[in-house]
């Protein structure tokens, strides 16, 4: 599988690992969010087969953190974005 | 202040750097480069470049590495560099980089974090592509990346078409020579 990085192009899956659901950037505040909205977040994943929104981490390369749009039926990439601009993006990381 | 009489020793443990060959392929151990990398701090892209234009530090884009002096520098991630320069002169490199960047980035040490093997031959793809999958022969002059050889994390930069250098961790050292010798002397 190749990852079209953003600023480095097509690099090989074996330099990546994997996190997992992307919905993870989406942390509730734990000083606010109740012990329920906590548990969901840490515990509840969808598993859609089809398009999913995942985290891969570029160890052997620029470690940077990627949101990866990934079909997890056929594997297909549609899109490759840093997770700090997506972050950024829902206001996050300010 | 305790008197002491240490001799430094290079990453391989010895005092002079060794020099390897192998038919056409060349590796010699540097132990003559200081570095240190330093990253950008968020929201000053403006006063760290006009800082390190002064200095004369350069900061190259993405996978890319350039060769000045008294300061060389390869990029490592976004907004991040490791810079070189002599170790005679600048041992103190990460000293000398905080007083003309200022706090407009975060500089640590990294000299001997690193083991520098310089590697050089006519033709060096038979060796490098039994070894990482950046694909050499294609790479522009000046491409600098990280890469896995064997199961060491390394950097490597193409500084001419006939000569790479590779950063590889410092503990590692003789596993990444290892790595390189077994390779050379299996493609001659």
């Amino acid at each position: 599988m190749i990852i079209n990085h953003p600023i480095l192009g097509p690099r090989d899956a074996q330099e990546f690992v994997y996190l997992g659901d992307a919905n993870l950037i989406n942390r509730p505040d734990g000083l606010t969010a109740s012990p329920q909205e906590m548990h969901d977040y840490v515990y509840l994943r969808t598993n859609p087969a089809g398009e999913h929104r995942e985290l891969w981490y570029h160890e052997q390369g620029d470690r940077s953190w990627l949101v990866v749009t990934r079909n997890t039926v056929t594997h297909e990439i549609t899109k490759v974005e840093l997770a700090r601009d997506v972050a950024r993006q829902m206001g996050r990381s300010k | 202040m305790a008197k002491h009489d240490l001799n430094p020793l290079t990453a391989l443990g010895h005092d002079l750097p060794e020099v390897i060959a192998i038919g056409p392929y060349l590796i010699k151990e540097r132990f003559d480069v200081a570095l240190a990398s330093v990253a950008m701090r968020r929201g000053r892209d403006k006063d760290l470049a006009k800082a390190a234009k002064a200095a004369g530090v350069p900061l190259p884009a993405p996978a890319r590495a350039e060769i000045v002096t008294p300061y060389s520098a390869f990029w490592v991630a976004p907004e991040m560099w490791i810079v070189e320069a002599d170790f005679g002169s600048h041992e103190d490199i990460a000293g000398h980089l905080k007083l003309v960047l200022g706090d407009a980035a975060s500089i640590t040490e990294q000299t001997d974090a690193w083991v520098r093997f310089d590697i050089s031959a006519a033709d060096l793809s038979p060796l490098l592509e039994r070894l990482s999958n950046l694909d050499l022969a294609s790479l522009p002059i000046g491409y600098a990346s990280r890469t896995v050889i064997e199961h060491l994390g390394a950097y490597l930069i193409k500084r001419r078409e006939t000569e790479v250098t590779l950063y590889g961790p410092r503990a590692s050292a003789q596993s990444l020579l290892h790595a390189l010798e077994v390779t050379a002397k299996s493609v001659i």
